[in-house]
């Protein structure tokens, strides 16, 4: 039994808003992305879920209009805040929070947790708790593709504190000589952990950097789906005619903090507000609303339909047996013969 | 098929043509691996045979190529990297160590990296303290890295194909001072298993295991002890991660006496796990005298030569020890 959303809709040239399949789905994923993650936030602050997580409430657009570019036989490398991108490329929500309650059901069986959550079966080729760790990487799984003459393409997506790392210049670097088909999606939230952009870095936007690297570079509004669907779309594209990777770059906020030991100390109740007043999932709807694509009970009846999944998710994972410290030396290789 | 005198590197450089051929999803990157012919000549002509999609020149850029190789890996790609000297391997340690070693486990047993990474170690060439390292201890130290150092043309060969045949990452790392060492080998596409040790001398006084280019000079040691009446067997451990400890704890049981032979550092060295292995087992019980380790000294590989002989074991530290192992207790 899955408890999946249904899977994200490509509009091409045309914005997702303007398309009501295509924005029920798109709407309908970002719903999952923030409910998801305020019923873990809740199930933490219960006591009822333990380690560590990375919520990306209030940057579902960025995750969700970067992946419905998407075709699905193409891959994503995911991030330390990557529930997004994972339930964008069509994650089960079931297994998804099974993981986090470390079950043996859960995506890593236990082993990964909210950090490294992995699907295969979709092209997800992992969260990563390494900042920067999954660029390399995508470069060499666009590598492949274009080895194994395939027109799949890979979204890697980072946030603005991984522009820091030698591993974005290294990985960048290659990608771009090789003319690899791959699309840098820099989720620049403002802030790496405490330290804000302004202070990590001397230009105004991370795609100002795609230059050096001889590609293009965008900036766009990351709360705004359509913005970022529109600027993944061309990348995407781009990538999949060979003609090489592209960084976009989307403005966002994280609403919560970092993680799970944060107290703000590094930025004002003020702003943050601000930024809530920005709300993607808002955004859209109202636009849906104007635009006369989706009416408020259907966006309403929508929203609760992704609650029930969200519920049954909740209900399922619990309910699964623990993850097996018995299967763990086992567990270490790929035996030989397998 | 038969068995003719290659080098080292010609072996390696027959392995890695061998599996290109009989696997498209075989490839090669590395620095200077192309038309330069790899820094110690080991890709020589790969590139002619191949073309430059296949044997990848890359820029210097260690984090990008190994994780460029772990992503290609995650989807179906069977990448060879070499690493220009195994010391650069520090520029990649997170795509080896967090990434590589860490995927099938961490990410549930889905994915894995069938990845190869070549690495030249150790010292002997003049190229001082960043050149000359031996670091195999780091990486056997890490869950879910495989790790062999052939000490043979035909282990070299063997050994690479049995790593570019694994499923998981595996390190090859191979004596720079052996590349031009030639040996028997076969020329069928023959695999040396992973994680089996080999006994390549028997005698019944006395038990050296060794690793790397220090195989080849414990062989020469026993030759000159057979000489003084002394008869050593001579393990060669092959595959440091996973460790088979089967042979060498039955030659111990068997000698009573053993010698740990490696070029790297005695601190936290290799060898020391062995020693701890020998110790927690039944043959400690046939011990005559305590087990004895002979390694490089706890300092950086210096340049003048004098000095890089000084540092690490030569055939006369490896006979004195053993002569001194005999007078024990």
């Amino acid at each position: 039994m899955s408890n999946k959303i249904t899977p994200l809709v490509a509009t091409g040239n045309q914005t997702l808003s303007s398309n009501p399949d295509a924005a029920r789905a798109a709407l309908a994923a970002m719903w999952a992305v923030r409910l998801f993650e305020e019923a873990v936030d809740s199930l933490f602050a219960r006591g009822l879920m333990h380690g560590t997580m990375h919520l990306s409430i209030g940057q579902e657009a960025s995750a969700i209009g970067a992946c419905a570019a998407l075709r699905e036989s193409d891959f994503i490398t995911s991030t330390h805040r990557g529930h997004g991108h994972c339930i964008g490329k069509g994650a089960d929500l079931t297994r998804m929070m099974a993981e986090l309650l470390a079950k043996q059901t859960g995506y890593c069986r236990g082993r990964g947790g909210s950090m490294h959550i992995a699907d295969a079966a979709t092209g997800n080729l992992g969260a990563n708790g390494i900042v920067a760790g999954g660029i390399p990487i995508a470069a060499g799984a666009a590598l492949a593709q274009k080895l194994q003459n395939k027109d799949n393409v890979v979204m890697c997506f980072f946030g603005d504190g991984a522009t820091n790392e030698g591993a974005f210049h290294e990985a960048v670097n290659l990608a771009a000589i090789w003319d690899l088909p791959v699309v840098f999606v820099c989720e620049n939230n403002k802030y790496g952990m405490s330290f804000s952009t302004e202070k990590s870095m001397k230009v105004d936007n991370v795609a100002d950097r795609a230059s050096a690297y001889g590609i293009p570079g965008v900036t766009v509004d990351g709360n705004d789906l359509d913005a970022v669907y529109a600027a993944a779309q061309e990348a995407v594209d781009r990538a999949r005619r060979g003609e090489g990777p592209s960084i976009v770059e989307n403005i966002t906020y994280r609403w919560k903090g970092h993680s799970k030991s944060d107290k703000n100390l590094y930025r004002t109740k003020e702003e943050i507000e601000q930024w809530k007043n920005d709300d993607p999932i808002e955004q859209f709807q109202d636009k849906l609303e104007s635009l006369g694509t989706l009416s408020r009970d259907e966006m309403t009846a929508l929203a609760a339909d992704v609650r029930d999944k969200i519920r049954i998710a909740i209900q399922e994972a619990t309910t699964a047996p623990d993850s097996d410290p018995a299967e763990l030396l086992a567990s270490v290789f790929r035996q030989v013969n397998s | 098929m038969t068995d003719r005198l290659i080098t080292y590197s010609e072996a390696i450089r027959e392995a890695i043509g061998q599996a290109m051929e009989a696997d498209p999803s075989v490839f090669m990157m590395g620095e200077d691996i192309g038309v330069y012919g790899g820094a110690f000549g080991v890709s020589g002509d790969l590139y002619h045979r191949f073309g430059a999609e296949r044997i990848r020149d890359t820029p210097i850029s260690e984090l990008g190529i190994v994780g460029a190789a772990v992503g290609a890996a995650l989807v179906g790609m069977k990448p060879i990297v070499e690493i220009q000297f195994s010391d650069f391997t520090a520029q990649a340690m997170d795509q080896i160590v967090n990434q590589a070693a860490k995927i099938h486990f961490m990410l549930g047993g889905e994915l894995s990296v069938p990845m190869v990474l070549r690495a030249p170690l150790g010292s002997g060439t003049g190229a001082a303290a960043q050149h000359s390292q031996s670091l195999e201890a780091w990486f056997a130290h890490v869950p879910g890295l495989k790790v062999v150092m052939p000490a043979t043309a035909q282990d070299a060969k063997g050994l690479l194909l049995s790593a570019i045949d694994d499923p998981n990452p595996v390190m090859v790392l191979e004596h720079k001072l052996l590349y031009k060492t030639s040996g028997p080998v076969t020329e069928a596409a023959i695999r040396t298993p992973i994680g089996k040790s080999a006994v390549v001398r028997e005698g019944k006084d006395a038990v050296l295991v060794a690793t790397g280019v220090m195989v080849s000079r414990s062989l020469e040691a026993a030759e000159a002890l057979a000489e003084k009446g002394i008869q050593v067997t001579v393990i060669d451990v092959r595959t440091l991660s996973p460790l088979d400890m089967e042979p060498i704890e039955q030659a111990v049981a068997a000698t009573g006496r053993v010698l740990l032979v490696q070029e790297a550092p005695k601190h936290v060295g290799f060898m020391a796990e062995v020693s701890a292995r020998l110790a927690e087992s039944k043959s400690i019980y046939s011990l005559e005298a305590p087990i004895k380790r002979l390694c490089g000294m706890d300092i950086p590989i210096p340049y003048a030569p004098q000095l890089e002989r000084a540092v690490v074991p030569q055939i006369p530290n490896i006979i004195d020890a053993v002569v001194e192992l005999m007078q024990e207790p």
